[in-house]
């Protein structure tokens, strides 16, 4: 699943990041931020039009990121305890 | 020249960097900007434990030492001892925030790579509290191998450990160097990253689920349906406040400047000095800060939204529709700063990181309908616009005043939408921030920044305002007309305008629009008293009221006619404060001419094609 497919209020574990998709300067930004492979991510909150852009919890940072460049990260949704 | 040591503060974003930076400097601050670049440099004196003076940096935030922005790339050259107008550090004091460890912890040991000496401050320490963090602040100093001090900089926590933590590692200023001399090597963010995350959990003794007030607000603040009512209630409360509150003040500073004036007429001879005094520097410069108060009170708005953290959800909000027209949630407040006054929205674009974001947020700013428009809607609309209702609460003069707003802003959109495809092409910067948690803001650091704002204000009113309005006043008063003839025309500024005129009648500008034009190049609510000037003089009465204005408008202009100086006033960049502060924040003349032209030239067209359909239509 992506980031932006990832329903509200469910966490979810980043599996891959598909770096080349993004420019080099979002990119570096992005693993600035905590975005790897491994990191507990959780979708907060969807901007009021098109639900864009999403806020995500990663680590102990609330960031906010538009849906397109959302696209570019996979994450497991835990299973369901 | 004998300097004192430099002590750079330095840290991710939201570190509390800035409150850590007043509670150390207090109101000694010096703001400047870096040579060559449109960066603040900040700084102030402190004194450490043992009583020697350093100056404290206060450097851009960042989250590597990779930079994205010009601020960044600043921030990366002082620590490399690299960047022109600055000494390099002796010491750096580092801000985290410790309920942030993990990521803040990654520059940190970035910094500390760089081998001068270090002093971290585990900033924001009750938060992390809160929060339900417990850490081990020896445990983390013995990880990282350099003193860690717990602080709260906004209620002045730990302050005074600084000072004692720093007077051990500043040495006299003379010996800083860097141990490898030069830049360290590219540093693989992944491996950094997980050398943070495990000095973190070392040093995080205990880790409880405590409840977290900034979800709690935010699943109202970012609210499909109540986020954007809100943001709208609080702009509306904004707005009110910002025109209610500044009326009063405004009123006393215009009233001090008449008394000035009048005080200068009575104490001076009739002639040359008294007139540049009075009508020149006092008329020019009260003109212009007369808008004070409206500044101080929408900087004062835009202080509290910004350190309250609420100002980075408005963005958020606001993304997707900026992101229509290649814009980013981040040229929103500077836009809306710009419908108070143009000058402290193209001052705010300073947070925008991409470059060509900001330069076409600044080029766009000065569509939005500011202040100072208003006088001149308000007379032309009384007198050509009829108080008819045109649907249940709906009067025609608020329809038209509230058209003249909508076709800026579309105007903004539309010049937004060709600037991107043009002059600032390429992709947009994108938009990914971090949102701060909630805080109450600190009141001194407000007053700080209120202080530092209304500084930048009337340091330009006294320098490159004056300077202006000494010249349009130059040109209204020489040559000195023969008795009867009216001095306004005569002047070299009625000789401009009879050229003006050859290439304004054709948008339906009679003589005296010309005329009045010039001296609004100034400000724009000039236009007002410019026309009651020439039209009470032509009138031979001194009656200068804006009713009698409103009569004599009337009388002599046709609807065409006043429709088009409307529309003129849409577009037409007639404050050369503005353009003063586009030629600041962009750092040359290339983009003040170019507003000037293309603001010019829109003006000439809209002015043009409302007369002209106007007149087609035959009102």
């Amino acid at each position: 699943m992506r980031l932006d497919e990832l329903p509200l209020r469910r966490t979810a574990t980043v599996s891959t990041v598909d770096w080349e998709t993004l420019r080099p300067a979002e990119a570096r930004r992005l693993r600035e931020l905590g975005f790897d492979a491994g990191v507990t991510i959780e979708a907060l909150h969807v901007g009021p039009i098109g639900r864009d852009p999403i806020a995500c919890r990663v680590g102990r940072m609330t960031i906010a990121l538009r849906r397109t460049m959302a696209a570019a990260i996979h994450v497991d949704v835990a299973a369901l305890a | 020249m004998n300097l004192s040591p430099l002590v750079a503060l330095v840290g991710n974003p939201n570190a509390g960097k800035s409150a850590l930076f007043n509670a150390l400097t207090g109101a000694r601050q010096k703001v400047g900007n870096y040579p060559g670049v449109t960066v603040e440099r900040k700084s102030g004196r402190m004194a450490l434990a043992d009583g020697r003076p350093v100056e404290l940096v206060d450097l851009p935030g960042t989250y590597s030492l990779d930079p994205a922005s010009p601020d960044e790339a600043v921030t990366r050259d002082v620590l490399f001892g690299r960047q022109a107008g600055e000494r390099l550090p002796s010491a750096l004091l580092v801000v985290v925030d410790a309920s942030n460890l993990d990521n803040h912890l990654r520059f940190t040991l970035q910094l500390i790579a760089l081998g001068l000496p270090v002093v971290v401050a585990l900033n924001m320490i009750d938060m992390a509290e809160r929060d339900g963090l417990l850490i081990d602040t020896d445990a983390l100093s013995r990880e990282l191998g350099v003193p860690v001090i717990p602080t709260v900089a906004v209620r002045r926590r730990g302050i005074e450990d600084l000072r004692d933590a720093l007077a051990l590692l500043v040495g006299d200023g003379s010996g800083a160097t860097l141990i490898r001399g030069g830049p360290p090597p590219e540093h693989d963010i992944v491996t950094l990253q997980r050398r943070a995350r495990a000095i973190a959990i070392k040093a995080t003794k205990q880790e409880s689920v405590a409840r977290r007030w900034s979800h709690v607000l935010d699943g109202v603040a970012l609210h499909p349906v109540a986020g954007p009512i809100l943001l709208a209630t609080l702009l509306f409360v904004m707005f009110q406040g910002v025109f209610t509150w500044s009326e009063a003040p405004i009123a006393w500073i215009e009233q001090m400047f008449v008394a000035l004036q009048d005080g200068i007429t009575a104490a001076l001879p009739a002639g040359f000095l008294r007139s540049l005094l009075v009508d020149g520097v006092i008329a020019g410069v009260g003109s212009v800060l007369g808008f004070l108060p409206l500044i101080l009170i929408l900087f004062f708005f835009i202080l509290v939204l910004e350190a309250s953290g609420y100002m980075v959800r408005a963005a958020f909000m606001m993304d997707r529709l900026m992101a229509g027209v290649g814009l980013s949630g981040r040229a929103f407040i500077p836009l809306l700063s710009s419908f108070a006054c143009a000058i402290p929205g193209i001052m705010a674009t300073r947070t925008i990181d991409d470059p060509k974001d900001r330069l076409t947020t600044i080029l766009i700013a000065p569509l939005m309908t500011c202040s100072a428009r208003l006088p001149v809607y308000a007379v032309i609309i009384a007198a050509f616009i009829p108080p008819r209702s045109v649907g249940p609460g709906i009067g025609l003069q608020g329809l038209v005043l509230f058209g003249l707003y909508v076709i800026g802003i579309v105007g903004a959109m539309l010049a937004a939408l060709v600037f991107r495809r043009t002059i600032a092409k390429g992709e947009s910067g994108g938009f990914m921030m971090e949102l701060p948690k909630y805080q109450m803001p600190n009141w001194r650091d407000i007053a700080i920044g209120l202080m530092q704002r209304a500084w930048i204000f009337v340091r330009r009113a006294g320098t490159i305002i004056m300077g202006a309005t000494v010249l349009l006043w130059a040109l209204l008063s020489f040559p000195q007309a023969p008795e009867g003839v009216s001095q306004v025309r005569y002047s070299v500024a009625g000789r401009i305008a009879d050229g003006l005129a050859v290439v304004l009648k054709p948008i339906g500008f009679n003589h005296e629009m010309s005329l009045a034009i010039i001296p609004a190049m100034a400000a724009r609510e000039v236009a007002v008293s410019s026309l009651a000037t020439v039209y009470s003089i032509e009138g031979g009465d001194d009656v200068q009221t804006e009713r009698s204005l409103v009569g004599r408008l009337q009388g002599r202009w046709s609807l065409p006619t006043a429709l088009a100086f409307l529309m003129w006033f849409v577009f037409a960049p007639q404050c050369l404060s503005t353009i003063a502060v586009i030629r600041r924040e962009t750092n040359g003349w290339k983009w003040p001419l170019f507003s000037l032209a293309y603001l010019f030239g829109l003006a000439y067209l809209a002015a043009g094609i409302t007369f002209w359909a106007a007149t087609a239509l035959g009102l």
